[in-house]
């Protein structure tokens, strides 16, 4: 408060001084330093506890079938990960489908989000909203629906329209078509916002020194790109390994580890289901921060 | 002479190209679009054809035009659409009254730890959905429920937190709480900050500048995240079914999978499932003009 006999140049000065002083404000600032930081790290603290548990419970040595109740430190569950029928099968079938669904998911979503960024059209804005649409429907829905489509197929007036056994029994290729189908979207959004920051001069540049429409796709576009094509595949595929609702409507008695897990619980919770997951956790921590890594390292990409 | 020059490809090939690059845009859009026209728009069409059908799995169903299973998905059902609405919309406002602050605090105070903040909001979705319910329901009636019961002593020695509505509700908030942040923060952290700063030196004090001038911006955010919440939640029936309990917490989603797996009854699952999704439609485009957000968003 010296200021203010400093001279008349200090008055806004000492009046900014006191409005952030006053008694209401110094709630405010209290707020502001200790309360919204405090919060957010309870919060956040908030979302980790169940992963914390998870793992930790991993290593529990539990008695009878239900992995609830703490009993003691076990490495058991980690020395036989897959050592419950079922299991083996029902992980193979999910890095299948996600290894599968997130290939084609990307590739026609990046096809897609390539198209709506760099042409205008006419019927663009109504392909925007179809692009949306799957995101903004609720996943029974598009589960339920999938699955009365497929049966749908084995029974008059549909049967013979379709060629029995593509969907109908259900199995992987149901299972495969549902996910590709709810990744497309993601991956076109994903693709969009990186393209959303693109300089079309470059391609331009590449052309006049004679490059052809491949080459340049090739060079320039696909390079820059990719940062966002690799963070739309992540995240499809990441979509697609935990998929449950949906994937519980089209699988008919093929188990990924998300239905193999909903089957088993009601009669036994073994820790293995705390190993995998926690596994899955690991390796999807381990990527991105690779990802990041590597984006951060190439500053052409930056941009 | 300079003409010739700056055509060199020639009039064929300039030709041939023009119309490639006219083609362009649907030879990248075709395969994509037919996958989502096949496995998106005609199930939706098929369900609807099947929601105005009467029949059974067995014996095949006839495209009746009743509107026999519409009349009992919604006289049957209150109780579970009821619970849908009120857990749906409570886990959205609770995940907004937790996520504004988080979101507005790593957006404007989050400094060198920013990416690292957002990064453990998003870290649940490294886990599996099932999983993390499953270690909901281990901590609700392990720790939590000893906590209640035996140091708070506020519980009988027979309670149980699972089972109520309140476990369902908690689960739903844990689930779907990164989704209301992510678009909070997405909203807050493109602020101009220059705007806020224009504020205090128009004499706004903190709390004015948040209310005339941050929070309006932050809008779009709160639309999206909110929509982001309510349409997973209402829909949900996995918190349901492994933190509740019976028909008191039983939600739509409940019905309508069993309905689907267990029963067989498709053309009521189908007409539960497009009431839902009539029912999401009708709700979003009435808080999108409340909240004003179509001019907003674009």
């Amino acid at each position: 408060m010296a200021t203010v006999a400093a001279g008349q140049a200090a008055v806004p000065a000492a009046q900014a001084a006191t409005r952030r002083q006053g008694s209401p404000r110094s709630i405010g600032r209290l707020l502001d330093r200790w309360a919204l930081p405090t919060f957010t790290v309870l919060a956040i603290g908030y979302l980790l506890v169940p992963i914390a548990v998870m793992i930790a419970f991993s290593f529990n040595d539990y008695q009878g079938k239900f992995n609830y109740i703490w009993h003691g430190f076990t490495l058991e569950a980690w020395l036989h990960p897959l050592d419950w029928p079922g299991l083996p099968q029902s992980l193979t079938n999910s890095l299948l489908i996600a290894f599968v669904a997130t290939i084609l998911a990307t590739v026609l979503g990046t096809m897609i989000g390539l198209a709506l960024s760099r042409y205008s059209f006419r019927g663009r804005g109504a392909i925007n909203g179809l692009i949306v649409l799957p995101m903004a429907t609720p996943e029974i829905v598009m589960g339920s629906s999938l699955l009365t489509l497929f049966v749908s197929t084995a029974l008059p007036p549909l049967d013979g329209v379709v060629p029995k056994g593509v969907f109908f029994p259900l199995g992987l290729q149901t299972i495969l078509i549902a996910h590709i189908m709810f990744n497309i979207s993601y991956v076109v959004v994903t693709v969009k916002a990186r393209l959303a920051g693109f300089d079309r001069h470059l391609e331009e540049a590449a052309m006049d020194l004679g490059a052809d429409e491949w080459t340049t796709f090739r060079k320039v576009t696909f390079p820059l790109i990719l940062p966002g094509v690799l963070a739309a595949g992540l995240l499809a595929f990441s979509l697609s390994i935990d998929d449950f609702v949906i994937t519980n409507f089209v699988s008919g008695t093929t188990n990924t580890f998300p239905i193999w897990v909903w089957g088993i619980i009601k009669n036994a919770l073994p820790a293995q289901i705390n190993v995998i997951g926690s596994i899955i956790f690991l390796v999807a921590v381990g990527s991105v921060a690779v990802t990041t890594l590597l984006q951060g390292r190439s500053p052409r990409f930056a941009r | 002479m300079t003409a010739v020059q700056l055509e060199p490809a020639g009039p064929p090939s300039g030709g041939l190209r023009r119309r490639i690059t006219a083609a362009g845009p649907w030879l990248l859009l075709a395969p994509g679009l037919l996958w989502l026209l096949v496995f998106f728009i005609w199930p939706t069409a098929q369900m609807f054809i099947m929601s105005i059908s009467s029949g059974s799995l067995d014996d095949g169903f006839k495209l009746t035009f009743t509107l026999d299973a519409y009349a009992s998905a919604l006289s049957k059902f209150p109780k579970q659409f009821g619970n849908s609405l009120l857990f749906g919309g409570a886990a959205t406002v609770l995940d907004f009254l937790i996520g504004f602050p988080v979101a507005y605090t790593v957006a404007f105070r989050g400094g060198r730890y920013k990416n690292l903040l957002l990064f453990l909001v998003i870290a649940p979705f490294f886990t599996s959905f099932l999983i993390r319910t499953i270690s909901w329901k281990t901590i609700l009636d392990g720790p939590f429920l000893s906590f209640l019961r035996d140091t708070l002593h506020v519980v009988p020695v027979d309670a149980s937190v699972t089972g109520t509505p309140i476990a369902v509700i908690a689960g739903l908030t844990y689930n779907f709480l990164p989704f209301m942040i992510l678009p909070l923060y997405v909203a807050l952290e493109k602020i101009d900050f220059r705007l806020i700063e224009a504020a205090s030196d128009l004499y706004a004090n903190r709390w004015g500048a948040f209310r005339h001038v941050t929070f309006p911006l932050a809008l779009p955010g709160v639309f999206a995240g909110s929509i982001l919440t309510f349409i997973p939640a209402l829909g949900d029936y996995v918190n349901a079914t492994l933190l509740g309990a019976g028909t008191s917490t039983q939600m739509i989603g409940n019905v309508i999978q069993s309905r689907f797996l267990l029963q067989n009854d498709y053309p009521l699952a189908a007409a539960l499932s497009f009431i839902l999704m009539a029912a999401i439609l009708v709700a979003v485009s009435i808080y999108a003009r409340v909240l004003g957000t179509e001019q907003l968003t674009g």
